[in-house]
């Protein structure tokens, strides 16, 4: 399988996935971080040493029983659009898409599993899940990695374990985490105090595409930082603690929102659906947190008939690339803006004005 | 007190980070702290500020000022400074004595205590025990119980060499 577009399923098949608590989790991942013994690491090795150490991995990846009919990419061969959908879809890194020659990439049928070669590691495997499902990915990661290592011989030290390019992943490599979204925390003013205190715990929160991105949205990524001297377990254990104390705080502040300021929660998703069923210019970063509200309409009730997935579609594609990929033509910012609330107006033309009765929707969960 | 990035302004954020048993402190100036997205809900982690910080000055520290390089793949600790990773895995041996301090600030513990690779696994459980009969040694000389010393001696010796693994990707 060559071409990646034919490859990835379509955003509205994407975003029907469903998972446990998928109304406020999105997605759950866990990546491992693996090297190959003998090699220097790609930020390190010079060109020839990283395309060996990419003809070493990928047919040793693409073999694995997983990765049957898997995509298989040379990061050379794709073009800054391809590189840039495949952020968006999370199934690659930013500093990823930066790469060129020697890195690769491949990710099964199902997108559940994602390989990338010669990132800021050999090599960094994702196993991503619909909705809370922390044990079962890091599960399925940890078989998969299990199966790898009878082709390859990892970098591992007896007292430090896993040897990686950054100290900070160190020992089991391991990153757990969980995309969040939580308007209301936001809208309710205490997403501050709660990072801080996820920060006290040893905990990262990071926006929408991971280290250094803003929260656009709504969205919030929860992750482990510390990766040494502490087993898997443990890890994939905290997590789960910490993410049900904050799935439980975003109900609440939502529960609290309307009941002491509904005048405020229908006044912010009234103006979102205004706007968005109307506009005719729109900048991507005003959809997305437009979007986010809408999706806290449906969650509360407030339109009913309309699915959540189709909110969550429309968040995927009308981020920048996945617009310009529906184009044949390349587009300016400016007239992206008049496509991207064309398109959205279109899709919103089913959806009526929200209620002021909220009514629980019927695939509550 | 001065801000620990810039050196120059009076610090006026301080932030605590306490993990187990372990407090770390950090003190920064408004500015650095806006750059550094202290403020910024999305972005900020103490551990990527630490490591930024104290990374490089720790392995300088630890080494003396001289200029270590890595026999393996000819990495320096200015390289680390520059990019706040390794050269490669053998880095790790080379410059074990600057990173452990860091290690320990960076991480809950400074021992794997996760997976190891299954081909691998004996030879983990052997080094372990090597490990604790050589405790035990140094221990039973200490305190010259010399019988007990002989018998953990001969153990030892009966150790079998650590096991080599002897596969080579790819197959």
């Amino acid at each position: 399988m060559s071409d990646i577009h034919k490859f990835l399923c379509s955003p509205a098949e994407s975003t029907r996935r469903h998972g446990p608590h998928d109304r406020i989790v999105m997605s759950s991942r866990v990546r491992l971080a693996r090297n190959i013994r003998d090699a220097a690491f790609p930020g390190w090795a010079k060109k020839p040493e990283r395309v060996k150490v990419l003809e070493i991995i990928q047919p040793a990846v693409s073999a694995l029983p997983d990765m049957e009919d898997a995509f298989y990419g040379a990061m050379d061969n794709l073009t800054a659009l391809d590189k840039q959908i495949l952020v968006e879809r999370h199934l690659i890194s930013r500093e990823h898409a930066a790469k060129n020659v020697g890195s690769g990439l491949v990710v099964n049928r199902t997108e559940t599993f994602s390989v990338m070669i010669n990132e800021e590691d050999h090599l960094r495997m994702q196993a991503l899940r619909p909705g809370l499902q922390l044990r079962q990915a890091w599960t399925a990661i940890d078989a998969f990695d299990s199966e790898l290592e009878k082709k390859i011989n990892y970098a591992f030290d007896n007292e430090l374990g896993y040897l990686t390019a950054c100290p900070t992943n160190l020992g089991t490599g391991i990153r757990v985490s969980a995309m969040l979204h939580l308007p209301g925390l936001v809208l309710g003013e205490q997403i501050n105090p709660i990072i801080q205190s996820v920060n006290k715990l040893g905990l990262a929160v990071r926006g929408l595409y991971g280290e250094g991105t803003e929260a656009l949205g709504n969205v919030f990524q929860v992750s482990n930082q510390m990766t040494l001297g502490e087993s898997e377990n443990m890890i994939v254990e905290r997590l789960e603690k910490v993410l049900s104390q904050i799935i439980e705080h975003e109900e609440n502040a939502r529960q609290t929102l309307l009941e002491k300021k509904p005048k405020v929660v229908f006044n912010h998703i009234g103006r979102a659906y205004g706007i968005l069923a109307n506009a005719h210019s729109i900048s991507s970063k005003e959809t997305m947190n437009l979007l986010s509200l809408m999706r806290l309409g449906v969650d509360l009730g407030l339109f009913p008939g309309a699915d959540r997935a189709l909110v969550d579609e429309l968040f995927l594609t009308t981020q920048p690339a996945h617009l310009q990929k529906q184009l044949s033509d390349k587009l300016s910012a400016e007239e992206r803006d008049l496509l991207r609330a064309d398109m959205v107006r279109e899709r919103l033309k089913d959806v009526s004005r929200p209620v002021i009765k909220p009514k629980p929707p019927a695939s509550a969960n | 007190m001065q801000c620990s990035i810039c050196k120059e302004k009076p610090a006026s954020v301080h932030l605590t980070q306490i993990v187990g048993d372990k407090m770390q402190k950090l003190d920064l100036c408004d500015d650095c702290a806006k750059l550094k997205g202290v403020n910024d809900p999305s972005g900020f982690a103490m551990a990527d500020i630490m490591l930024g910080l104290g990374a490089a000055q720790e392995l300088e520290h630890a080494v003396g000022g001289t200029e270590v390089k890595c026999p393996r793949c000819g990495f320096t600790q200015a390289d680390f400074k520059k990019s706040g990773r390794l050269g490669c895995p053998e880095c790790y041996k080379t410059f074990a004595e600057g990173l452990s301090g860091l290690l320990k600030t960076m991480h809950k513990g400074t021992r794997h205590a996760g997976k190891s690779p299954e081909s691998l696994r004996a030879s983990r459980e052997i080094s372990d025990r090597l490990k604790l009969l050589q405790k035990k040694l140094a221990k039973a000389i200490e305190s010259e119980d010399f019988e007990l010393a002989a018998r953990l001696r001969d153990e030892i010796k009966q150790i079998p060499e650590r096991p080599v693994a002897a596969k080579n990707a790819p197959r």
